[in-house]
């Protein structure tokens, strides 16, 4: 399918996609109100925004891959229990498999001072503070830089711990195989309407923090009816990753 | 909340596009369901461009609203909240047509 733009001075210029399709496309809502401009031309580039972030998760991917290791991208907002939670599955399963740790953070190394000793085969914290511009979430280039520092032929499995956020995270690949949340009983049943892009992101959600149930006004099967309204094909855990 | 890094990413895209030439316009394509401020990315844009070649290159962001079409009733409905159900009879069996759209589109070049 071609796409012909008319502009001003009567120039016909066709364009032929050679690009993959997919569902951004959307070719009814274009801007032509800058082809009335005398002395300017469009170019058209129709390039996703995070294509070059996407580039780099690609090459992740494959690095990773290559070396036999899978890869989880492992999200929740802060506090939902991912440090404990990785703790637990390193006390737990460290001795029967090699798991690497890939920890984001902000600023500080508290979270990777945790899990030193846990069982991990190799831990590389990435302050996205540093040089990085204090960012909210991971990016395929961070990782990439914390993977330089992990041997992969060491692991099998590579945990990447990523900024406690609910909204940015959701939007940056970095290049792993599956996408993991943690979710905290105590964050409310209605947050997977708030917080959609997350929710949808997930192959498997962790709830989180069962053990609080009897303590608080939670609804679990509201949270789960929401949470299949945004993400139909979620896999669902509940776990208290405190008391087991 | 990233809005910053998004239009970083904007202006790699552009800059290297450009390839020298002066960008007066830069056009971006956002769904409903990126969460994305459009007040936000004007404010990041504005901020960042202002140190670079694009200084007053004016960014003009298109928003798509999220539609799904049923796989039920097969009516095609505009979706209200981000919840992936038929605004007609309420299934959840939808398929989405829109609003995940995250694109630079096109930039508008002074032609030398």
């Amino acid at each position: 399918m071609g796409r012909i733009h008319l502009h001003a001075d009567g120039t016909e210029y066709h364009h032929d996609h050679d690009h993959p399709h997919d569902r951004d496309h959307h070719h009814d809502v274009g801007d032509h109100s800058g082809y009335a401009e005398t002395g300017t031309v469009r170019v058209d580039i129709l390039e996703s925004l995070l294509s070059e972030n996407d580039r780099v998760a690609e090459v992740n991917r494959s690095a990773l891959t290559q070396a036999g290791v899978r890869a989880v991208n492992l999200m929740s907002s802060p506090g939902a229990g991912k440090t404990t939670l990785l703790k637990r599955t390193l006390r737990q399963l460290g001795a029967s498999m090699r798991i690497g740790i890939l920890e984001g953070d902000i600023a500080t190394s508290l979270d990777a001072d945790e899990l030193d000793g846990a069982g991990a085969r190799a831990i590389a914290l990435v302050n996205t503070s540093a040089g990085f511009g204090g960012e909210c979430h991971l990016d395929a280039v961070m990782v990439r830089a914390g993977m330089s520092r992990i041997p992969l032929d060491d692991i099998e499995l590579l945990i990447i711990e990523n900024v406690g956020n609910l909204v940015c995270p959701a939007e940056f690949s970095v290049g792993e195989h599956a996408r993991a949340m943690v979710y905290a009983v105590t964050e409310g049943e209605e947050k997977p309407l708030k917080y959609p892009v997350m929710f949808r992101a997930a192959d498997v959600v962790v709830v989180n923090k069962i053990d609080l149930l009897p303590h608080l006004d939670f609804d679990l099967v509201m949270f789960l009816s929401n949470l299949k309204a945004v993400n139909p094909s979620a896999r669902v855990i509940h776990a208290s990753a405190r008391t087991g | 909340m990233h809005e910053l890094s998004i239009c970083d990413a904007i202006l790699g895209t552009t800059i290297q596009r450009a390839d020298g030439r002066p960008v007066t316009q830069v056009t971006v394509r956002i769904g409903h369901l990126r969460q994305v401020v459009p007040d936000a990315l004007l404010f990041g844009w504005e901020v960042l461009t202002e140190s670079t070649d694009l200084k007053g290159c004016e960014l003009l962001v298109e928003q798509v609203p999220a539609t799904v079409r049923c796989e039920e009733c097969q009516d095609e409905t505009t979706l209200e909240m981000p919840i992936l159900a038929c605004g007609s009879c309420g299934s959840f069996d939808v398929e989405l047509l829109s609003g995940e759209e995250f694109l630079i589109v096109s930039m508008q070049v002074s032609e030398a």
